[in-house]
């Protein structure tokens, strides 16, 4: 067999296009990373782990619902089941800075709280925790996100803020 | 082209057959689910009519799932890499027995994960997070549809390996080789269910051990579950690079970056599983972040697999068929040809999946969409567009190549391409705003008691597009059952369309047919991204999560 002269045999446009998409995959990296680090819009991270069997006999998810730290900062503890969380409802005045700490005692449930940017995979075992500042009064439905059985559809709460 | 006649035996073309007739049959029940699920959402619920033989909406949204997205893609796939390894390589199976096991492998996990579903002791959906429990054989089922999926793959390994050994010096047949590192992805990509099901989910439905750890399943899952859509995508990538070029009447582009892209394929389509669980509480954001730079990382070999077919396409309209201008070549492509233009519409298509996949894996993004509708709306771009249609374009000549039958009814053929378009554009449309709005994936919203009035018009519309679509699907099953099935039989003088590329491949660099330096690469950057979490959430595991039937 001959000798053939190997090449990538690159077209000129091709070339720029490669660069281009180049260009743009790394600026769509530095946007997510400035808004994750400089803006703070962060995903969870491990919290601590529990145990799903007792979580919600023993510690802060045996009496879930808020708590208030000082005047204005909140923790909610919210225990998912099936086929609701506990507890049902909370209220908070507008400005509070709630930061949430979410278990599941069976299933895996998923919570989404509307037109926030709280939306977690609640895992049995694990506590999902994000931190979210309220600057609009209104009622905020949570709703269950992840397949959990029979009733799955109906499970939701409602957080209130008012002025 | 060495040996331009070369024929597939009657006894492989029926093997591959039955391949598409297992999944053809599967996609049909599977599909009869769609509108089902979609007019639930626009408020007309069918499920309580069909009460005495399935019992819920979760019931049939888990036949829909299995049966399409798992049952229908892996029996089209290894089916129709078989006749692309077969006839790439113009060189029979090396263990054709070897293929035939792998094949019934499939066939019997098939039924022993039908049994469950249908009795309703498997309703857990078609990603069966633990702890909702399944039956064992649900379980069982899955694996054995794996594992011969795998055999099928050392098949395709052994023969590859044999050609390469007969044919010293010469680049591999580009499709054979996309043939090849498509199944060497799965092969890799699978190990994450495989160890999932095998030392948690059976033991536990089985007894043996009395819980699970469901933070670590998924991690195990999602592993293998976003490789899984590239599964789903290469054997349409194959057609698009190596045949659709033929069918316009042009030729490939370019050889040398087609195989660029497969690697980068093969490399990248696995370290990058934490984009699933980007709100999932037990993985460090650290490793989130790392991940969501690697989903990135597929966007290069995307865009070169865009570059290179759409410049194939333009070269034939402008070669061949006479075509002009910047765009409105387009309209001279071959339409008419309903194999044709169901692939050109699944690339539409996967132009949308592609720009909501890459809001999927931005990070922080993905609070806002996680677990919405917004994800089925993006998926059905990928799996149900991209490869679906395109496979149904492959079907369109594929099964008059094995019967020997000429495609009947191809202007319903178009049809069927244009209305699943159409029903398509609609149907993920709405599932995409809607879940922007905040609506859940997986819930039967007409239940929901929260669903406030401005998502309506939106939900509507899925069940608009969904029953769209099904007309479409109609279509396409009544032509492929009635050119399989036809009585007279009309000689079809049919050929595999393989595209010749504009350079000689023996012009293709060396690198880009070479294994060992790709696999090591492959592994090292899978022990980077994936190795310290497994190790520790491996060394955490805390089995405590019983769980059970909850449906």
């Amino acid at each position: 067999m001959s000798e053939i002269k190997t090449s990538m045999n690159l077209d000129p446009y091709e070339r720029n296009w490669i660069i281009i998409s180049i260009v743009l995959a790394v600026i769509f990296a530095i946007i997510i990373a400035v808004a994750g680090f400089a803006y703070g819009i962060q995903v969870p991270s491990p919290e601590q782990r529990v145990d799903p069997r007792t979580v919600a006999l023993e510690g802060p998810w045996a009496d879930p619902g808020l708590r208030e730290l000082a005047p204005g900062k909140y923790d909610a503890y919210i225990l998912a089941q099936t086929w609701s969380f506990v507890p049902r409802e909370m209220t908070v005045p507008v400005g509070a800075e709630v930061t949430f700490y979410i278990t599941s005692k069976d299933v895996q449930h998923g919570l989404k709280l509307q037109d926030t940017n709280l939306n977690v995979q609640v895992v049995p075992g694990q506590v999902s925790k994000l931190t979210i500042t309220f600057d609009e009064p209104g009622d905020y439905d949570y709703i269950c996100t992840e397949y959990c059985g029979a009733a799955h559809a109906v499970m939701f709460g409602t957080l209130h803020v008012e002025e | 082209m060495s040996t331009p006649n070369y024929e597939v035996s009657q006894a492989d073309k029926k093997f591959i057959g039955l391949h598409l007739l297992f999944a053809t049959a599967s996609l049909f029940v599977g599909i009869l689910f769609g509108p089902l699920q979609a007019l639930e959402h626009s408020g007309l619920d069918l499920y309580p009519y069909i009460k005495p033989i399935f019992q819920s909406y979760y019931q049939g949204l888990t036949i829909h799932g299995v049966l399409n997205a798992l049952v229908w893609t892996t029996f089209f796939i290894t089916g129709f890499l078989t006749l692309v390894v077969i006839f790439g390589l113009k060189r029979d199976l090396r263990y054709p027995k070897l293929n035939r096991v792998g094949f019934w492998v499939m066939v019997v996990g098939l039924v022993t994960t039908a049994v469950p579903i249908l009795l309703d002791e498997a309703t857990v959906l078609y990603t069966f997070y633990p702890p909702l429990k399944a039956h064992w054989a649900f379980y069982a089922g899955l694996t054995l549809i794996v594992v011969g999926s795998w055999i099928e793959g050392y098949g395709f390994f052994f023969t590859f390996a044999a050609w390469r050994k007969e044919n010293p010096g010469v680049r591999s047949p580009l499709m054979a080789l996309m043939a090849v590192i498509t199944m060497a992805m799965w092969q890799i990509a699978t190990l994450g269910i495989a160890v999932e099901i095998l030392t948690m989910l059976l033991p536990w439905s089985l007894g043996l051990i009395e819980g699970t750890d469901p933070q670590l399943a998924r991690t195990y899952f999602w592993f293998t579950g976003h490789p899984l859509v590239y599964f789903w995508l290469l054997p349409a990538y194959i057609s698009w690079y190596a045949m659709l070029p033929k069918q316009v009447g042009g030729k490939l582009f370019s050889d040398a970056l087609a195989r660029t892209a497969f690697w980068l394929f093969f490399l990248l389509s696995t370290p990058l599983g934490f984009h699933h669980q980007f709100v999932d509480p037990g993985i460090p954001a650290g490793w989130k972040f790392l991940h969501a730079m690697l989903t990135y990382s597929v966007f290069i070999p995307s865009m070169l697999t865009a570059f290179t077919v759409i410049a194939s396409l333009e070269r034939a309209a402008k070669k061949t068929h006479g075509g002009k201008g910047l765009l409105s070549w387009i309209r001279v492509l071959p339409w008419g040809d309903p194999s044709v233009s169901a692939q050109l519409l699944a690339g539409i298509l996967f132009f949308f999946g592609g720009v909501g996949g890459l809001t999927n894996a931005s990070y922080n993004v993905n609070l806002v969409l996680h677990n919405t509708a917004w994800v089925p709306g993006h998926f059905h771009l990928t799996v149900a567009s991209a490869a679906t249609l395109s496979f149904w374009g492959i079907s369109y000549w594929l099964i008059p190549y094995l019967t020997g039958k000429e495609l009947k009814h191809k202007k319903l053929a178009s049809w069927a391409n244009w209305i699943w378009f159409v029903g398509m554009i609609i149907f993920s449309n709405a599932m995409h705003v809607v879940g922007l709005l905040g609506a859940p994936r997986r819930t039967p919203l007409g239940l929901a008691p929260y669903i406030p009035e401005e998502w309506n018009g939106h939900l509507l519309r899925v069940g608009i597009g969904g029953s769209i679509m099904f007309i479409g699907a109609c279509f396409y099953f009544y032509v492929v059952a009635r050119t399989a099935w036809a009585k007279k039989y009309e000689p079809a003088n049919v050929e595999i369309p393989a595209a010749e590329s504009v350079h000689d491949p023996q012009q293709t660099p060396e690198w880009l047919d070479k294994w060992v330096p790709w696999i090591i690469a492959t592994v090292a950057l899978i022990i980077i991204a994936y190795g310290p979490q497994l190790v520790d959430q491996i060394a955490n595991i805390s089995l405590n999560s019983p769980g059970g039937k909850f449906w």
